[in-house]
């Protein structure tokens, strides 16, 4: 009795004085969205718009993860797993805490300048919105297979509705409910990969699952032996539901029609924040099988290796698939697979370099450059989809088209808004000075020198730069409608472009080329968060 | 103002000229020209400042800059010139000056037309200063965006494919110098250092010749050609051309045959050769066949052409085929792998250069003479021509003297260049040199042809014929004519100018590739044995 009478005194003691207030970014977005609700049903609080206390809250949860960043790099605050272990604290995970509500924060500014929620609905929609960023935080710093499964859900199913949320379109419908169907398939092969491993090792918690393997897996034991399948499979099995999360080819079917059926709002944030949250992820469930058993390492060794054989086979298809759209959003969102393809070939240069065994290579220095590599294409890939996703949702507003050839000519009416999507679609592409471009040489450069070590990374980094030129002629056909084509008689004229719309475009595409021109500073700073995640586990 | 600073100043002149022209009313078409003029003849002074700043006793790189840009990843904003690139800057400045002032016939958005025109200036003169390999890529890259805008909104009917073509066939190639890029900057350093991309310190590696091992060296030429072979453009490259030239606005044409083609030239010579000595050495013999195929070709090609452009388009394909050929006569003796007979090499070399400047001259001339009459006829059909010079009689004879110097008439311009290089051929193989001395019959043939049927013949009845007779030539049209016409007679009668400034450069640039290519072999032994070593291993 008395033992667990001081084991809930330390439980409490251990949630009340540390993990809460490490916490504090996701309570603060929780507390929004019981606000909003609650205003909604309170006589005389109801007049205030919803909108400005969603954005209050984003601000405010962004301060607190900024603050924790701070303190985080300066070494105030030692990094370290809360919850008893569920959650982990450290630069990786509040650096997209810090990242996701910074695009939470865009994302609703773009949202009250498209007016895409109506006064009824806002409150819905930013619960909505903000209940699945807090899912995405949730996965960012997922420490544990439990909390991997949870953030994961989360996220899922208020995307599921925002992708619904168009209630009239028979279109949006069809999309929300592909995107459920396929979700809940992964998610429950995703649980199946997570029992098993659980099973397998007896524990949920990542950090130790390495050295449990260790444990039952024999020294000199290959592919043939029966726990290393089993870890194999369990392992498959958690990628197709990250996969699905990332739209990594073959689990990217539900990505174009939700994308199509959604505003281009809810597409662009679910673009770039669910990639963020599963990326991290990803990267700390791949680095939890660093081991000092070779059977192990070898298991982390093939998931290198498979990854880059999905993320050459994504890009090439997301490229591929997009040659033939005609509708802009389908077009961003067999992009966006492309993309995710190049991300992930940073993933698989990290596992082939962290885990594979290469004499006279500086394996720890180069696994850096990989995260570094990841970390700085998802922030520029936050600004430039973003720009994208949104100059598309102001042109649709004026024109009620998302049909390329509706773009016909529209640089002479909105040279912002067309500006803009200039520098958007280069970075997409990879040019300098662009950041897309020295996004793509870090990751590239990553896969170059995992080279080294494994062959197939040849052949990836060789898709990878065939996509880069293939990429090209698709992206160019929407600035070949905005800028050669000219302007059909009758077309919808667009009206106002500077302002409000136009500033708010700028403000997101002109860090595209900041992020190209200076990249310095940027890449110092993921240079750290990567090395310290690394430090932490022990490499 | 120092020479180092006068490069960047020279780089982003015309970057701050285009930002001004933000300033200017839409309307105000008149003073956004003169503007920009103003913006291309300062660049132009500038670089004749800097060629005042120029020792041509002094082989290395003069006035280098470097600032670091981005510290982690050593890569610096590093700038400078020697006697390879500063004949190629000043051809920059001074076809960018003459295209500006032919950009009078351009009449749509001229604002957006300005902007990219300078923009595009930027990016060239970027290409022709930097040293360090990353911001040669970035100024390689950028010069791209605008370019494809220019095809794209400001050209001919077929603007959009061809402008496309352009953009992706140069893409393809830039994407291949990324990789090679890489392998450099892995390859310089030991594991766990930061590499290098300072373009000096490469080369440096190269010649000592224990840095990058052969197998590197080869695989990594390969890339870098064919990126800069696009370029050029070489014969299996070439298809993008036509398009691209015939398409594009006049001024555009002239910026593309004189500049854009000659940057293929330079990057074989600046970085393509001295990266890889073993490389190229391994690949000799191919190069110059493809120069050679690329002079036959063209030349055949020419003759069968009926669009005016289109001719001068492909004789742009048989006349770089000289340049390649002229970079690439290394021969060497396979006992000890010694260049034989450097100074037909090194003649080869500075006649490359010679006809990469030649030819900036008197190609860029051709398509503003095509465009003049085009301006006013709107067509370019060859066979509806005839009878030309008795319209315009000096129109006509300002496109004689032209077409003679591109046809390489003795006391010309194209002379010069194209004895040089096959002369130096016949030093590599007599039959090669055979064949590409026969090029010039062919060259003859379709210029003189061309220009009987254009100019000579009973008078002029097609289409447009009172656009003619109203206005013959403009003044502005004559300038620019009579401009490039001194300048293709001056070089042919005095090359020396040329040559005294690229003498030492190019001296220590063959020097220091035949000992790279020495070292390399005697410190690893070469292709065959390395790879049996590494099966052993």
């Amino acid at each position: 009795m008395n033992d667990i009478g001081s084991l809930v005194v330390r439980l409490l003691d251990e949630t009340t004085k540390t993990s809460v207030g490490l916490f504090a970014p996701e309570l603060v977005l929780s507390g929004t969205i019981v606000l909003m609700l609650a205003f909604r049903v309170l006589p005389g609080l109801n007049r205030i718009p919803t909108q400005w206390v969603a954005l209050l809250g984003a601000f405010g949860s962004f301060a607190l993860a900024l603050c924790q960043f701070d303190r985080l790099v300066t070494g105030e605050i030692p990094p370290t797993s809360f919850f008893t272990g569920m959650l982990m604290f450290d630069q990786l995970g509040t650096f997209f805490r810090m990242f996701l509500s910074l695009f939470l924060i865009l994302t609703i500014t773009l949202t009250v300048l498209t007016g895409i929620p109506d006064r009824d609905d806002a409150a819905d929609f930013y619960t909505l919105l903000i209940g699945s960023t807090i899912g995405m935080m949730i996965m960012a710093s997922a420490n544990h297979l439990l909390m991997m499964f949870m953030g994961v859900e989360m996220t899922s199913v208020p995307s599921y509705a925002m992708v619904g949320f168009l209630k009239g379109r028979k279109k949006s419908s069809e999309a929300a409910l592909k995107y459920v169907v396929y979700g809940a398939g992964a998610a429950g092969v995703m649980l199946y990969g997570i029992s098993l491993l659980a099973g397998l090792t007896g524990t949920g918690s990542m950090p130790d699952m390495a050295q449990r393997l260790g444990m039952i897996v024999s020294q000199n034991a290959g592919i043939g032996d029966a726990t290393v399948r089993t870890i194999l499979l369990a392992g498959l099995m958690v990628l197709v539901g990250l996969a699905f999360k990332l739209s990594i080819f073959p689990f990217h079917f539900w990505c174009p029609d939700a994308f199509e059926g959604a505003a281009a709002e809810v597409a662009g944030f679910l673009s770039v924040a669910s990639k963020a949250g599963a990326f991290a992820l990803l990267v700390r469930f791949g680095l939890s099988f660093t081991s000092t058993s070779a059977a192990v390492s070898e298991v982390g060794f093939s998931f290198g290796i498979g990854l880059g054989v999905l993320a050459a086979a994504t890009a090439t298809f997301g490229n591929l698939s997009a040659y033939g759209q005609t509708n802009i959003k389908r077009m961003l969102a067999y992009s966006t697979i492309a993309h995710a393809g190049y991300m992930l070939m940073a993933v698989s240069a990290l596992l082939v370099l962290a885990h594979g065994k290469q004499v006279g290579l500086d394996t720890q220095g180069e696994a850096r450059r990989c995260i570094e590599g990841l970390i700085y294409y998802l922030f520029v890939y936050l600004f430039m989809n973003l720009g994208a996703f949104a100059i598309v949702s102001l042109i649709r507003n004026q024109i009620f088209s998302e049909e390329i050839e509706d773009y016909n000519g529209l640089a002479t009416q909105c040279p912002v808004l067309c500006f803009g999507m200039l520098l958007c679609v280069f970075s997409l592409v990879g040019l300098p000075p662009m950041g897309g471009f020295w996004a793509k040489l870090v990751i590239f450069s990553a896969v170059f020198k995992a080279t080294a070590v494994h062959w197939v990374m040849w052949g990836v980094l060789g898709a990878g730069a065939i996509n880069t030129v293939f990429s090209l002629f698709y992206y160019i056909r929407i600035l070949k409608a905005m800028y050669i084509k000219s302007r059909p008689a009758g077309a919808r004229s667009v009206r106002y472009d500077l302002f409000p719309g136009g500033v708010f475009v700028l403000l997101i595409c002109l860090p595209i080329l900041g992020l190209g021109i200076l990249p310095q500073g940027f890449t110092d700073k993921f240079h750290n968060i990567a090395d310290a995640l690394l430090t932490q586990i022990g490499r | 103002m120092s020479p180092e600073a006068l490069m960047s100043w020279i780089i982003f002149t015309p970057t701050l000229f285009a930002f001004g022209l933000i300033f200017f009313d839409k309307k105000a078409e008149e003073p956004m020209r003169y503007w920009s003029l103003c913006g291309t003849a300062v660049t132009f002074l500038q670089t004749l400042l800097l060629a005042c700043s120029f020792s041509p006793e002094d082989a290395g790189i003069q006035h280098m800059v470097k600032v670091p840009w981005i510290e982690n990843w050593h890569i610096n904003y590093q700038v400078g010139f020697d006697g390879i690139s500063l004949p190629l800057v000043l051809l920059t400045s001074f076809v960018s000056l003459l295209s500006m002032m032919a950009s009078w016939s351009i009449k749509k958005q001229v604002k957006g037309y300005l902007v990219l025109f300078l923009l595009l200036e930027t990016g060239m003169l970027g290409v022709f200063l930097s040293l360090d390999f990353f911001l040669f890529y970035v100024f390689w890259e950028v010069m791209l965006l605008p370019m494809y805008f220019l095809i794209g909104i400001w050209g001919g009917p077929r603007r959009e494919y061809a402008a496309i073509k352009f953009f992706l066939y140069t893409l393809a190639g830039s994407v291949l110098m990324l990789i090679a890029i890489l392998m450099f900057y892995f390859g310089s350093a030991p594991e766990g250092q930061i590499g290098s991309f300072d373009l000096m310190q490469l080369t440096a590696m190269a010649e000592k010749g224990d840095v990058f091992s052969p197998g590197l060296q080869v695989a990594a030429f390969i890339l870098l050609f064919i990126g800069f072979a696009i370029k050029v453009p070489c014969f299996p490259f070439h298809t993008w051309l036509p398009d691209a030239h015939v398409e594009a606005p006049t001024p555009i044409s002239m910026i593309l045959a004189g500049v854009l083609l000659k940057m293929g030239g330079y990057g074989i010579i600046r970085i393509a050769f001295p990266l890889c000595p073993y490389g190229a050495q391994y690949a000799a013999y191919v190069l110059v066949a493809i120069g050679v195929t690329s002079i036959i070709y063209g030349g055949f090609a020419a003759l069968a052409q009926t669009d005016f452009k289109r001719l001068v388009a492909y004789s742009s394909v048989s006349h770089m085929g000289y340049v390649l050929l002229g970079i690439a006569v290394w021969k060497i003796s396979e006992s000890n792998g010694a260049a034989v007979g450097r100074d037909y090499w090194l003649m080869g070399m500075n006649g490359a250069v010679f006809q990469m400047l030649a030819h900036g001259i008197s190609s860029p001339a051709m398509f503003f003479m095509v465009g003049v009459i085009y301006d006013r006829v709107h067509h370019r059909d060859i066979n509806q021509f005839g009878g030309l010079s008795g319209l315009m009689p000096l129109y006509s004879g300002l496109a004689a003297g032209i077409f003679f110097a591109g046809l390489g008439l003795p006391g010309m311009c194209g002379f010069i260049g194209e004895v040089f290089v096959v002369l130096s051929a016949w030093n590599f193989s007599k039959t090669l040199a055979i064949v590409s001395a026969s090029g010039v019959i062919i060259t003859a043939g379709y210029i003189l042809w061309c220009l009987q049927r254009v100019y000579l013949g009973p008078e002029y009845k097609g289409p447009h014929l009172d656009e003619i007779k109203a206005n013959p030539l403009t003044t502005r049209e004559t300038f620019i004519g009579a401009t490039f016409l001194a300048f293709c007679i001056f070089f042919g009668v005095f090359p020396n100018y040329v040559f005294d400034m690229t003498g030492k450069s190019m001296e220590k640039l063959v020097q220091g590739l035949d000992t790279g290519y020495q070292n390399t072999q005697r410190l690893t032994g070469g292709v065959q044995t390395t790879q049996t070593t590494q099966k052993q291993n």
